[in-house]
């Protein structure tokens, strides 16, 4: 065993030396932390505890200014507006209901508003100042005001809210804000102190909500000096908090409008999407309700009608809504097919007005079967069969694939609430989901976009944006935050062979242009404007045997609830193009009828910035659309005038 | 030297080492962090899930690795020093080079769900590397100029990463725990006294050099210095983290306002509530008595620390334990010193109380080092 192993007694000693050198500095400097605190809690103690409570020096937030939103034009769409209001503060007066009473020859309050307000304010703290009404009119206001000697312990205020300018028209897109809840507390993991705000307002739904941490801003700071009963005595200083993001959408308020107006009185849902960069030019569902009400805080009986109404106001049909595509699925279908290679556009079919698969007939919707047709034929006549045929050779795989290239069963990353996937379904989905093995026959309806396939009308718009350009479009909201424009990569080039993108595009042009066209009666004038398209109509109910022989029960005949939903997809112009729009009307009836004359009209609006010459529709349809134009409840052209919007 | 040096007949094995344990160190450790959870609970707003849980998940599982570690034999950590010291170099210049940015300053690297802070990592690997040097070292040279050079390099090498990073508090951490290892193994006194003198020089230098272009701090910590000097100067701006400190420590009083009744941090007038200045609402809830518990507790654990290194004979394990032992005094040192306007603030968490997994890991981690030379210390 070697000596060195252990310590020599030497070296030892000299270690616990040192050891004890070590460890009475560290006992100083304990000793030296020890009387540090006891001087500031006992001897200094009694002078920060009046700092800390009952005393001088308070610490108040300021609620930050909410970050402004407007289109893309700089017109307003989300502002700030004063807001007037009137406090109490129970301990500045001996009499609270004599006070209130004598507010009520004032303003409006009503006897049920005091009761409430006074068990309120028996529950807070004498010298909290509670709201007792809020968005007075000026003149309401300087009455207050001016008899403010003998309305004791009422205080007058100017605070900032919420408002929508375009009200219903952005109800959707903007969602609206509201105070912070219980609920979304539990869902902060770490809540900014403004939240403690009695009544702070945070975004609850849409681009208000998704975006709340760019719109909010930071709280300020200001430091008051109290009397000893709590009362702000003086502002001592402060420090401005930083106003929210101002933020710059992609959409167009007047084209936005004019959709709205246009949808009016339908339940529906149209977006407009600009081809160059996928920025959302309009994205509209109606009908839609103001969200001014729930910053206000709707009655309930404004609630109830809301939730009752059967078009339902409040579910965003644009992003929310997934509806089986119908016929403007075939674009995917046929793509699918040209793309694995089992077909040509040249090679045709033959309709005979039903497929039959063993013993189930699928019917085309054309009975006496449209004969022999080549891929644009089907397209433009929106031949059943043919898609029956096709989606048998290249099975339901191969078209969800084709339907995700193009946007189908995607969630699209925008700020707006509860996107929906839509579905692209495959053999494994159905298994997975029903437990269930994929039927040929789900093949068929899905090569139709009837069965289980699903899709927004915000995907159907990508599908139709990325069909026009060959180009993965991907949608996008934000235009700019802060005057800062974000930036957009380039879309990458789609995986598609373009001959094949060509020939469907070449089908689509058909569908608007040809003699046999299935939008024929919503098509535009060559020379000025060419646009392409493709007619849906997807049935909400099933066509038993029976039914189909007596003949299949018309649209008008049925109750609204189970009428089709009439879909439209277009694009213009047909060589360049610029704007893609997708539109549903739900229990619409027949797409080229309920669909294709709206989705033509807005499509014209977004390329014309404005109304279009009549000179792009047809002649005899001109006297029609002008007399249509004076007619529609649009807002006043003035309250889009851009600019600066101020607060 | 082998483990075979050591005379085995009295070296506990197997399950008999759960004997020979440091309890009082222990129960210490696990008191100051009890009270840690208290206070955490209190800072959430009297909810568990927010801090408080979590804290007793890592600590829960920081006992069990501080026990793992501690019944690996002293000699296997004295073996792998130079390499766990090579490897908190290693990640000290990676997180320079990929790391993320974090509060301004680039102190992490991620291993997948794994964040890893090499600065912290660094505190021990330090504390193990110049022990092992000065336990390799024959006494006798303690004090030549090469082989004082040669620690100073080890010590300055890390000190200047982290200083790049920046990270003043881990930095000043690393230079006198460095320095009192180097003292505690018999470097002459006389160095000490140089360098002191230097020190002074350099922060006279410091404050000169201010606004010139060999400027040789942020401009951020001279704000601090200047607040650290005057907090009163600024209030609502750099000097609002320390007034409001201290009016939470000052009006807890002798008994405090009572557990969950601190106004200051409740109403989130406090920056960092639950980190760095978690020790105000401690001492705002139970006054002066729960502030001095903990510091009693604090120097407790120190004193059975050096306690357990004075009686180590072998130089290794007694080294490591100074250097431990002091890497803690540091953290509660700074910290307190920090928030009660002692010290600039420079951002050391509270040991075992502040909220954060990688701090209280190291910690408890280190302390197994401690109990693996307490334990297998020669008899």
């Amino acid at each position: 065993m070697r000596k060195a192993a252990r310590l020599s007694l030497d070296l030892q000693r000299g270690m616990t030396r040192r050891g004890l050198l070590l460890a009475s500095l560290q006992g100083l400097f304990v000793g030296t932390l020890a009387y540090r605190i006891r001087h500031l809690q006992l001897n200094q103690g009694d002078q920060f505890q009046l700092l800390a409570d009952k005393n001088a020096v308070k610490i108040r937030l300021i609620p930050p200014v909410r970050g402004l939103i407007s289109d893309r034009k700089g017109v307003l769409i989300a502002g700030n507006e004063q807001n007037y209001r009137v406090t109490i503060t129970r301990e500045d007066t001996p009499d609270v209901p004599g006070v209130l009473h004598d507010l009520q020859q004032l303003v409006t309050l009503s006897d049920d508003d005091i009761a409430k307000l006074m068990k309120d304010i028996e529950k807070r703290s004498p010298t909290l100042p509670i709201t007792v009404v809020e968005r007075l009119t000026w003149t309401e206001f300087s009455a207050v005001a001016v008899n403010a000697p003998v309305l004791t312990g009422l205080t007058t205020e100017v605070g900032l809210s919420r408002v929508y300018p375009h009200g219903p028209d952005f109800a959707h897109v903007l969602g609206y804000v509201g105070p912070v809840s219980d609920y979304d507390l539990s869902k902060m993991p770490d809540p900014d102190p403004l939240m403690q705000i009695p009544k702070f307002q945070i975004g609850k739904l849409g681009v208000e909500a998704k975006l709340e941490d760019e719109l909010r801003g930071k709280a300020g700071v200001r430091r008051i000096e109290v009397n000893s009963t709590g009362r702000e005595m003086r502002e001592i200083d402060r420090r401005e908090g930083e106003h929210g993001a101002n933020l710059r959408l992609t959409v167009d308020a007047r084209l936005q409008n004019y959709a709205a107006a246009r949808l009016g009185g339908e339940s529906a849902a149209a977006v407009v999407i600009d081809l160059t960069n996928g920025a959302i030019r309009a994205i509209v569902s109606e009908p839609s309700f103001d969200p001014n009400l729930f910053v206000r805080g709707i009655s309930t009986a404004d609630y109830q009608a809301l939730m009752e109404n059967d078009h339902r106001p409040l579910a965003d049909k644009t992003v929310q809504g997934a509806y089986p595509p119908g016929s403007t699925f075939k674009i995917v279908t046929a793509l699918a097919a040209l793309d694995a290679g089992v077909t040509s556009a040249g090679e045709t079919v033959y309709c005979r007005g039903y497929t039959e698969l063993g013993d189930r007939k699928f019917h085309c919707w054309k009975r006496s079967g449209h004969g022999a047709v080549n891929l644009t034929q089907s397209l433009e006549q929106s031949c059943d069969v043919y898609y029956y045929e096709m989606a048998q050779r290249v099975g339901i795989d191969r078209i969800s694939e084709m339907a995700r290239k193009l946007g189908i069963g995607q969630r699209f990353d925008l700020p707006m609430s509860a996107i929906s996937e839509g579905n692209a379904p495959t053999k494994g989905w159905k298994k997975a989901r029903y437990g269930k093995d994929w039927l040929i026959g789900d093949t068929l309806n899905s090569g139709i976009g009837q069965g289980y396939v699903l899709a927004s009308p915000l995907q159907l718009a990508v599908m139709t944006a990325r069909v026009a350009t060959g180009r993965e479009i991907v949608p996008r909201l934000v235009q700019a935050v802060d005057d800062v424009d974000v930036r957009v990569p380039e879309a990458p080039p789609l995986a598609i062979d373009a001959s094949h993108l060509r020939a469907v595009r070449g089908g689509m042009w058909a569908v608007m242009n040809s003699k046999q066209g299935t939008a024929r009666a919503s098509r535009t004038i060559p020379d000025t404007m060419l646009m392409c398209g493709k007619t849906g109509t997807s049935q909400v109910r099933n066509i038993t045997a029976a039914e189909r022989a007596s003949g299949v029960i018309k649209n008008e005949n049925l109750p609204w609830r189970s009428r089709d939903h009439a879909l439209f997809i277009c694009f213009a112009p047909a060589d360049d193009p610029k704007v893609a729009v997708a539109l549903i009307v739900e229990h619409g009836g027949g797409g080229s009828t309920a669909a294709a004359p709206i989705a033509r009209d807005i499509l014209m609006q977004a390329l014309y910035d404005g109304f279009p010459p009549l000179e792009v529709y047809p002649e005899a349809q001109r006297d029609g659309i002008d007399k249509m134009r004076n007619t529609l409840p649009l807002a006043d052209p003035a309250s889009f005038t851009g600019g600066k919007a101020s607060v | 030297m082998s483990y075979l040096d050591y005379s085995l007949g009295t070296m506990p094995t197997g399950w008999r080492k759960i004997f020979a344990v440091n309890w009082p160190l222990v129960f210490l450790l696990a008191a100051a962090a009890c009270l840690g959870f208290l206070v955490l609970t209190s800072v959430g707003g009297g909810r568990m899930d927010i801090w408080a849980e979590p804290q007793m998940k890592r600590f829960a599982v920081g006992m069990v690795l501080m026990l793992a570690v501690g019944f690996v034999p002293i000699y296997v950590w004295r073996n792998v020093s130079i390499v766990a010291y090579l490897i908190a170099v290693l990640l000290l210049v990676a997180v320079d080079v990929v790391g993320k940015i974090g509060m301004g300053a680039q102190r992490w690297i991620e291993f997948g769900p794994i964040r890893l802070q090499p600065s912290e990592l660094m505190k021990v690997a330090q504390v193990m590397m110049l022990a092992a040097y000065y336990d390799w070292l024959s006494p006798h040279r303690v004090s030549r100029p090469v082989w004082v050079l040669i620690p100073v390099l080890l010590i300055l090498v890390p000190v200047g990463l982290v200083v790049k990073q920046p990270d003043l508090g881990t930095a000043i951490m690393l230079l006198l725990a460095g320095g009192a290892l180097m003292l505690v193994a018999g470097v002459s006194l006389w160095y000490f006294g140089t360098v002191l003198a230097l020190a002074v020089a350099l922060v006279w230098g410091v404050l000169e050099s201010r606004g010139t272009g060999w400027q040789i701090l942020q401009d951020y910590q001279y704000r601090r210095i200047d607040v650290f000097l005057d907090p009163g100067a600024d209030p609502l701006g750099a000097g609002y983290n320390i007034m409001q400190a201290q009016i939470a420590l000052g009006s807890g009083g002798w008994q405090g306002k009572g557990y969950m009744q601190g106004t200051q941090a409740r109403l989130n007038f406090l920056p960092e509530k639950q980190t760095d200045f978690i020790f105000t609402t401690l001492a705002e809830e139970f006054g002066f008595v729960g502030a001095g518990a903990l510091l009693t507790l604090y120097a407790l654990i120190v004193l059975f620390a050096f306690q357990s290194a004075m009686t180590n004979k072998d130089r290794y394990g007694a080294l490591l334990t100074y250097g431990v032992g002091t890497t803690f005094f540091l953290f509660f040192a700074v910290n307190m010193g920090m928030v009660t306007g002692l010290m600039p603030v420079v951002g050391v968490p509270l040991p075992l109380v502040s909220y954060g997994g990688t701090a209280m890991m190291i910690l408890l981690l280190a302390f197994g080092l401690v109990q693996s030379a307490h334990i297998h210390r020669p008899r």
